[in-house]
């Protein structure tokens, strides 16, 4: 196990200072409210869905939270956009798997591009909801999950 | 208080190279990098005083305790109760039979809760806490007043993190059952007036527990001259083994107590009619103790002894006083927590950057602190910060150290702003 590698990089400092699709999504078909109450991260994702197309046609979030939690929301939002709902949900896998650990995206095939930045969180257990939050807040929208997230 | 400006860190009041050489994981490294360990108030590392001999007990001297009249038992139970005698001392107790031990502060203070709370506290009744309590001294006393019907008090704090004191006064009646506070905060680092507290709350006829779990690793205790009717400690924050601590509880008042846990030990008789109940403290000790990690408990007394608590409390007022004014010169940043009377202890807010982000972030540097709320949430709502990262301060910190955290929150300062 390595302590050393650079998981507050340049990448997510930027995101953090300036998030992409950082706005409430007027016509959105799709939303969800996630809380992570470590860190007290609370985010809320929007989504447009041209449901015959099964595609996501824009993603956008708002809310607070940790470095961490705003930056993995804003580059979610940025690799999202137009992609098929299931292979939306094909990235939720990697990226959940990638946090935890069980998926290591140097040795496997993959779909997350920039997203392996956060492969290094895998070293903080207790931060890894930081930076899922914002992929369960997406699933829980994609599901139409009226009560909302927790990572708890 | 001494002048910030002024902390010379030349000569200091005890030898900390030499003290730091009994603590083995002082000298491990995190990630190539020495750990700077600073998380004091959750709990504190080992010396090898203390690990030898839990070790040693464990290996030749282990027997159960109270329960057989063979020789090992005897041994281990003279040995038992020989820490008891050492934390009477230590606190000041009048005599070992008013210390209870328990698994720490947590338990100590649910004892009381649920014992003295059960018989003592009515319905229309009052308790009395502060906005500066960690969530043990809340929970409980929350849990007990909405079973009982009773009203749970709070002390406020004021911006400098000291209690209002003209409002504690306001708040004593005589519907108040038990006063229960901290004598230093966790999340802010205030030494309270416990004296004054305790005094008050007797004119008013209530009881008084003193919550002393980030108290007695760093200062002289004396619970004859506070005069307070229980107070409380946690063993892993004064250089014991974790799962034991406990509490000092005057005699005539516990006494009047109901058991809380009941079992083998806690006994005078048991027929499957009736059961008469021991004296305390055996009565508020069912079950077989942890006993290794009471005599690791008296082997840390020893070690806090064997370098006297006056020094402990002087050069880590110094490194308060060095550690507060390298951090007051940093822009952007906020030390929530600034009474007269404090202990070693830095509550850090950042304007810049989330303290979960700090937390990791030192980590990268090797240094440990404490991030969040710090199981004290009203504390933190009162300042209107989320959360706070901490930096708690033991006798085997060094300034060099400060001077890395320091130089470790510039950088964080730099890298989010």
């Amino acid at each position: 196990m390595s302590y050393d590698n650079e998981l507050y990089q340049q990448v997510i400092l930027d995101h953090n200072r300036k998030p992409r699709n950082f706005h409430e999504m007027e016509n959105a078909t799709h939303s969800c409210h996630g809380i992570n109450p470590l860190c007290g991260d609370d985010i809320t994702v929007y989504l447009k869905v041209d449901e015959d197309e099964g595609v996501v046609e824009d993603v956008s979030f708002t809310g607070s939270g940790c470095a961490i939690s705003k930056a993995s929301t804003s580059l979610m939002t940025h690799h999202l956009k137009g992609k098929k709902i299931d292979e939306c949900r094909v990235v939720f896998n990697e990226f959940h798997k990638m946090v935890l650990g069980e998926f290591d995206p140097e040795k496997q095939d993959h779909h997350l591009g920039k997203l392996t930045l956060f492969q290094g969180i895998r070293e903080y257990p207790s931060r890894t909801k930081c930076a899922s939050l914002a992929w369960h807040t997406l699933v829980g929208a994609l599901d139409k999950k009226t009560e909302g997230i927790s990572t708890e | 208080m001494g002048d910030a400006n002024t902390v010379s860190t030349e000569n200091p009041c005890i030898d900390v190279d030499k003290i730091r050489a009994d603590f083995p994981v002082l000298s491990k490294e995190i990630g190539g990098k020495p750990l700077i360990y600073l998380d004091n108030g959750a709990t504190t590392q080992k010396p090898w005083q203390v690990i030898n001999r839990v070790s040693q007990f464990d290996s030749e001297e282990y027997g159960t305790v109270r329960r057989g009249s063979y020789r090992l038992c005897e041994n281990s139970t003279r040995l038992y109760e020989e820490a008891r005698q050492k934390v009477a001392d230590f606190l000041g107790a009048p005599t070992c039979h008013e210390i209870v031990f328990t698994s720490g502060t947590t338990q100590a203070i649910n004892l009381v809760a649920h014992s003295f709370g059960r018989k003592f506290v009515n319905t229309g009744d009052e308790v009395i806490i502060s906005n500066i309590e960690h969530h043990a001294n809340t929970v409980p006393w929350q849990v007990l007043c909405e079973e009982k019907g009773a009203t749970l008090k709070v002390i406020p704090v004021a911006d400098n993190g000291e209690l209002i004191m003209e409002e504690y006064d306001k708040l004593l009646t005589d519907k108040t059952r038990i006063v229960a506070v901290n004598h230093v905060s966790n999340a802010l680092g205030t030494i309270n007036p416990i004296k004054e507290i305790t005094r008050k709350a007797h004119a008013a006829g209530a009881k008084v527990l003193i919550d002393g779990a980030q108290s007695t690793p760093h200062m002289k205790v004396d619970v004859k001259n506070i005069d307070c009717d229980f107070y409380t400690f946690s063993g892993h924050k004064m250089y014991a083994p974790s799962g034991i601590g406990g509490m000092f509880g005057k005699m005539e008042v516990m006494e009047a107590m109901p058991p809380y846990v009941t079992g083998g030990d806690m006994i005078m008789q048991v027929t499957l009619e009736k059961t008469t109940y021991a004296k305390p403290p055996a009565r508020f000790e069912a079950g077989t103790p942890p006993i290794s990690q009471v005599i690791g408990l008296g082997a840390a007394i020893d070690y806090i002894n064997g370098i006297g608590m006056d020094k402990i409390f002087e050069y880590e007022k110094s490194l308060l006083d060095y550690g507060t004014r390298l951090l007051s010169d940093i822009d952007g940043l906020r030390i929530i927590g600034n009474a007269k009377e404090k202990a070693a202890l830095l509550s850090i807010y950042l304007e810049s950057a989330h303290p979960h982000d700090i937390i990791t972030m030192l980590d990268q540097d090797g240094i440990a602190l404490r991030g969040g709320h710090h199981c004290a949430q009203p504390t933190m709502i009162r300042f209107g910060v989320p959360a706070t990262a901490r930096a708690s301060m033991a006798f085997y910190n060094k300034y060099e150290e400060l001077d890395a955290l320091a130089e470790s929150l510039k950088k964080i300062i730099k890298f989010f702003s």
